[in-house]
């Protein structure tokens, strides 16, 4: 059962990363980096509010697993070379952090 | 976006997401990361995502079909892989009064993906010397 509401969360979650990342991707990966932004957010924002079970595998494991990569991230780092891909790399995983932190503490208030 | 040629892509795209968060939700299932510890079924899940979306591009039988692509990369390994839980990980690190494990799991986690990507991107640059 957890598994299946994991699934229904990321086809939601994986084609919405997908259209942002057609749409705003381009040298600077402003789709992707804005997915694991969002993702990181409400990841910590469900946490904060603590949900758990059936609703935390649909919205979190799956929505925001889905929603957020980690694989295009790395390709991209990778690809654009060291000064872009440092700048990439600082700006995904810092703010994203902040962001889960800033959920997290919402969710909690 | 065209949406008579984007929307068969999301298509296979959700669909290949939902089967790589399944993948992921199960290995964490079968290995849970004790919390506050190195989450090291996380950390496997987005190295070997990694290392195999930089392969992608040297399986030429997946040129065949325009669908393959999105559904594999995007798809699968896009949904198979995570960074809201590696966030969400290192926030409980530091709520656990540990920065410097979570400096250590985010450094860590993003030199090994970049470090498997070049290493999927070696192998392709010697792929296709010796098929020339």
């Amino acid at each position: 059962m957890t598994l299946l509401f994991v699934a229904l969360g990321a086809a939601v979650g994986a084609p919405l990363r997908y259209a942002l990342a057609l749409l705003f991707d381009g040298l600077w990966p402003g789709g992707t980096i804005a997915v694991n932004w969002l993702g990181s957010f409400l990841l910590g924002w469900f946490v904060g509010l603590g949900l758990d079970g059936g609703t935390l595998a649909l919205l979190g494991t799956g929505f925001c697993g889905g929603l957020t990569t980690y694989s295009a991230f790395a390709v991209q780092t990778h690809e654009r070379g060291v000064r872009l891909g440092t700048a990439i790399a600082v700006l995904t995983i810092v703010p994203a952090l902040g962001l889960c932190w800033l959920g997290f503490w919402l969710g909690q208030a | 976006m065209n949406a008579p040629r984007v929307l068969p892509a999301l298509g296979v795209v959700a669909a290949g997401g939902a089967l790589g968060a399944v993948l992921r939700a199960s290995l964490g299932l079968a290995f849970p990361d004790p919390a506050g510890a190195f989450p090291w079924t996380t950390f496997v899940i987005n190295v070997s995502g990694s290392l195999l979306l930089a392969l992608l591009g040297a399986v030429p039988a997946l040129r065949r079909h325009a669908l393959m692509r999105p559904f594999l990369g995007a798809g699968l390994l896009g949904g198979y892989t995570t960074l809201s839980a590696t966030s969400e990980e290192a926030r409980l690190m530091l709520e656990g009064g540990d920065p410097t494990l979570a400096a250590v799991y985010l450094v860590g986690t993003l030199a090994a993906c970049v470090v498997g990507v070049h290493l999927a991107r070696l192998y392709e640059h010697r792929e296709r010397r010796e098929t020339r």
